[in-house]
């Protein structure tokens, strides 16, 4: 094991996390200032993928493709909102639970019934296409990178729009003291549809862009979306810093217990048993991670209690 | 009588009659959708004991179902490969009887609940729904990739286990040991909601604050109500691998937890029959859009979505108004 | 749940149905979720035949099993206890065989594979009434080996899901397979993202990659291998490269080669002909799967045409016979009931704006399996 495979491997956990924390985002965000548990966040992560597939087959333009991804998991997600998710705040979360899980049944079947049952086809654009050589003599896919420079300028846009702009006020208010707002006169439902659909166009964007080096199908949001509650629940709910952060745990955590267990398990057995047992503890690693974590501060990193 | 009372025993006698009209009608299959629908029952009012009475919002019960499951799973594979379990220091075979898995099963669940509830009581809220579906996903995860129980395969009994005096290969026989088990729950799971235990731990999920002035331990009444209810929801797991006589890692899957749930949303959170209607009518409805079209799962999330919405307090609530007590 | 499809009922009193009592076959099929590609590949090709034969005793029922094995098993009593099928068919995957199968076999019913062939049913655990018209999950595997062989690798890199029917294809690989390994890897199921397998096999040395991710996992395998600028060549079995998902991983799949007992271009007329009503029938080109489908209701027709299925020794030898037509050319049961067949290494190639296979040669002739000898019957 080299010291460049490491490097390689630390920069392949950092892409896997900057892309859950915008799957993540979105989830703190509705949770923080709404209140909801949000089970169909992986599905506006579908949404994105499908309607960036089926762009980029009609259009041929990868940037398009990404704009489309965004337009169609804000629609939904806005509709969703104003129509269903509006009566769920004043909800406990077990009502949540069981609409929002109601929805992923209505979301995923849907989409099969428009786009088929089979994967559709959505990839790299021929600028980003192959690697580009690094220091030390890394080769490291370019749209990879572009991902990594994404989401953190995705992330750097978050944070300023929530301590800059007037939006951005209201939101702070909101997670704080709903009827405060209400009564300065803020218009409290637009504001949560525009939160919610905020949300729902990072997952979407976070699956157009996973979709071009991943399969688009459907189905494809569940298991992000276990990942991004597991960030959300570690870093602290409502707390977009603390998604940052546990994003970077999670996606670090899953990437480097993949590539180290199975060769510390190689020191001791044979290479096929090692390899068999070392990713069966490390595909339950970030699950300990967060119990981990939640035993020590059983709020999150940077939840208020 | 209360209607919710009159409705409890309409729910158990409909639950008793379709099988036998099955039998009648020699339509075999459904008395095993029947006995199907009596074991989630079994398996939602375990979740309903820690989530009606306790408050404590589980999204990791499949875990308890699975170990329920794998315990039959095991036991029985080593007694139909006639390979002991353990040979050292003492001699362990596997078994083919229903009631020492049963036993096994209740042991062995209300341990991992016991261990999971200790840890996870530590936090609350949306806190405990995410800590409990993550020791789910772990076991899950687990035995997907441990070999010596066939994997993702699982593991295949040839042959439904024994009950000392009835044949089990019946369906309609082996219905009824699955009905008397419920029964006999429902009866236990309603005299502890009115123990002083069951009364505490209401007054506990209602305001902690004055359980706690008047020296009531909440975090050991909840854990105390986990535990039983992991252990009620493992029993359950027993029951359905032996209905399907084989067991999976998928009853380790959250949407397992998930559809537990659902029956309990559905029929009426809190209520004792909540559950068993929850589970009865989810399975007539998979039963019946299934028919009407491969995209039958957009209609159970348009239902789903219509009770939740429309329907606050689950179907119960509908037909016999509002809750008065948990009986 | 009750897409019943009765076969079409034809004008003429055949001879085909002279006093022959009238076969129910049960189908369990993946239809929805996830895998529903598969399981509707198999149930089109094998309607297809049906169809074709224009027999009218021949009744099929379709279940969806939504790849869950316990609405699977649920499903196979049902069709037993209620509607009395003779035959069962249909199931995709190894697991949920492994947990219909022998139960439907211990209840005197037949089964013939479309598609799964875990070794449990090839070896020990063989039955008489069971009869696979796909291949032992070995088989491709065993190909791919033997491709690496003729092909001069030896330091090649293997890697599949850590679940059976993962170690099973590595299990088979390594069986035909000479040369040495480079590395040998097991991944999560369901994995999406190979980043850091593909760098563990950059820093390998490897001089070929044999891997084994059906699905969606293969999908996202290729596109990122294609992306990481490793050149060495690929070989994978035909799972990863069928004609449904092909369009979806695109030019990343173009010229690696894979193994299969079946491809679109294999020469013969059953073919021939099958790829051309398939294309008319669905508007779209067959799957491996649906040959497998197409294939299987072939061989259940032949068998029904001069046996019934009523006596089941008798029914049992015509199946043993394989007297059909095969879209594989030359079809035969080993001992065990699994296909003697030829293996074909095929390349991606792009007609036009389709990406689909070519046949470019012959991996292994008349194969067999490896299981033959623990079976008795």
């Amino acid at each position: 094991m080299s010291l460049v495979l490491l490097i390689e491997q630390v920069l392949n956990g950092l892409q896997f996390g900057v892309m859950l924390f915008l799957m993540a985002a979105g989830l703190t965000l509705i949770f923080g200032v709404m209140g909801l548990i949000n089970l169909a966040h992986g599905s506006f992560y579908m949404i994105g993928a499908f309607a960036a597939a089926a762009t980029a087959a009609a259009t041929g333009s990868f940037l398009l493709a990404l704009a489309a991804s965004l337009v169609a998991a804000a629609v939904a997600g806005a509709i969703v909102e104003m129509t269903v998710i509006r009566r769920l705040y004043n909800r406990d979360h077990l009502d949540q639970v069981l609409a929002t899980f109601a929805l992923i049944l209505i979301f995923s079947e849907g989409t099969r019934w428009l786009f088929g049952s089979f994967p559709l086809f959505l990839d790299i654009p021929d600028y980003l296409a192959g690697p580009i050589s690094l220091p030390f003599g890394i080769q490291y896919p370019q749209y990879r990178l572009a991902i990594i420079a994404v989401g953190l300028v995705v992330a750097g846009g978050l944070f300023a729009l929530i301590a800059k702009t007037r939006i951005g006020i209201q939101i702070r208010a909101g997670e704080s003291d709903r009827e405060m707002i209400a009564a300065l006169g803020v218009d409290i439902s637009n504001l949560y549809t525009f939160v919610f659909a905020l949300g729902a166009a990072l997952a979407g964007i976070a699956g157009a862009l996973i979709g071009a080096i991943q399969s688009v199908q459907v189905g494809m949001g569940e298991p992000v979306l276990i990942l991004a509650f597991v960030v959300i629940v570690i870093g602290g709910i409502g707390s977009i810093k603390g998604a940052l952060l546990g994003a970077l745990l999670v996606g670090l955590t899953d990437t480097l217990a993949g590539f180290l267990l199975p060769n510390a398990f190689g020191l001791v057995m044979d290479p096929a048993a090692a390899s068999a047992v070392g990713s069966s503890l490390a595909s339950m690693s970030i699950y300990v991670l967060m119990a981990g974590v939640l035993l020590f501060r059983p709020t999150g990193l940077f939840g208020s209690s | 009588m209360r209607k919710e009372t009159i409705l409890n025993a309409c729910v158990l006698l409909g639950l008793l009659a379709v099988p036998l009209w099955a039998l009648s009608v020699d339509e075999p299959f459904i008395i095993t959708l029947a006995t199907k629908a009596v074991i989630f029952a079994i398996a939602g009012v375990g979740l309903n004991f820690a989530l009606g009475l306790g408050g404590l919002v589980s999204l990791g019960h499949a875990a308890f179902f699975g170990i329920g499951g794998y315990t039959m799973g095991i036991l029985a594979s080593h007694a139909q490969n006639y390979a002991p379990l353990m040979e050292w220091p003492l001699v362990i075979e596997g078994t083919k009887s229903m009631p020492v898995i049963w036993l096994f099963a209740v042991l062995f669940s209300s341990l991992a609940a016991l261990v999971i509830g200790a840890l996870s009581l530590r936090t609350s809220g949306v806190y405990f729904i995410m800590i409990t579906l993550a020791f789910g996903q772990m076991l899950f995860f687990f035995m997907i990739s441990w070999p010596a129980y066939g994997g993702e395969d699982g593991l295949v009994i040839y042959v439904r286990n024994g009950f000392p005096g009835l044949n089990t290969l019946d369906p309609i026989q082996f219905f009824g040991i699955c009905f008397a088990i419920l029964c006999i729950v429902l009866f236990l799971v309603s005299r502890m909601a009115r123990s002083s235990f069951g009364l505490a731990l209401s007054g506990a999920r209602q305001n902690e604050e004055r359980m706690q002035a008047v020296g009531m331990v909440p975090y050991r009444l909840y854990l105390i109500a986990f535990t039983i209810s992991g252990a009620i929801t493992g029993l359950s797991g027993a029951l359905f691998a032996d209905l399907n006589r084989f067991v999976s890692p998928t009853m380790f899957s959250w949407q397992t937890s998930g559809e537990i749930m659902i029956f309990i949303i559905l029929g009426g959170t809190g209520r004792l029959f909540g559950p068993v209607v929850g589970a009865a009518v989810f399975i007539l409805l998979e039963h019946m859009l299934g028919g009407l079209s491969e995209f039958w799962h957009v209609y159970l999330g348009a239902i789903l979505l219509g009770v939740v919405l429309f329907a606050r307090g689950g179907l119960i609530h509908l037909v016999a108004g509002r809750e008065v007590a948990h009986d | 749940m009750k897409l019943k499809f009765l076969a079409l009922v034809t004008a003429l009193t055949s001879v085909a149905s002279l006093a022959q009592a009238d076969v129910k076959v049960g189908m369990i099929t993946t239809l929805s979720g996830g895998g529903a590609g598969l399981g509707i590949d198999v149930r089109d090709g094998f309607m297809l035949a049906i169809k074709q034969s224009g027999r009218d005793d021949i009744e099929v029922v379709i279940e969806d099993d939504q790849r869950k094995p316990d609405i699977a098993v649920q499903l196979a009593d049902r069709m037993i206890q209620s509607e009395k099928v003779d035959v069962l068919t249909g199931i995709i995957w190894s697991n949920l065989a492994m947990a219909v199968v022998p139960s439907a076999l211990a209840q005197g019913k037949f089964y013939l594979s479309p598609n799964a062939g875990p070794s449990q049913l090839a070896g020990k655990g063989c039955h008489k009434n069971y009869f696979n018209v796909a291949w032992q999950n070995d088989n491709l595997h065993e190909a791919g080996g033997a491709h690496a062989n003729s092909t001069g690798y030896n330091n090649t890199f293997v890697l599949a899901p850590n679940y059976p029917a993962g170690k099973d294809a590595l299990t088979g690989f390594k069986r035909v397979y000479e040369g040495g390994l480079s590395g040998e890897l097991y991944t999560k199921l369901g994995q999406k993202d190979y980043a850091s397998e593909i760098a563990q096999i950059r820093a390998s040395g490897a001089d070929s990659v044999y891997f084994f991710l059906p699905g969606g996992m293969g999908i996202s395998f290729l596109k990122q291998y294609a992306d990481s600028g490793l050149e060495l060549p690929l070989v994978g079995p035909a799972f990863s490269f069928d004609q449904g998902i092909l369009q979806a991983v695109g030019d990343a799949a173009l010229g690696v080669a894979n193994t299969s007992q079946w491809s679109k271009d294999t020469a013969n007329p059953t073919n021939e002909a099958f790829v051309a009503s398939f294309q008319a029938e669905y508007g779209r080109l067959p799957s491996l799967y649906a040959s497998q489908g197409f294939d299987t209701a072939n061989l259940l027709i032949s068998a029904a045409g001069s046996a019934d299925v009523a006596d089941g020794d008798a029914f049992q030898a015509a199946l043993k016979a394989a007297d059909f037509a095969s879209t594989r050319g030359d079809f035969a049961f080993a001992g065990n009931n699994h296909p003697i067949q030829d293996i074909y290494v095929r390349e991606v190639i792009k007609e036009g704006d389709i990406y689909t296979n070519k046949i470019v040669s012959t991996a292994l002739e008349d194969h067999s399996n490896a299981y033959v000898s623990d079976c008795s019957m």
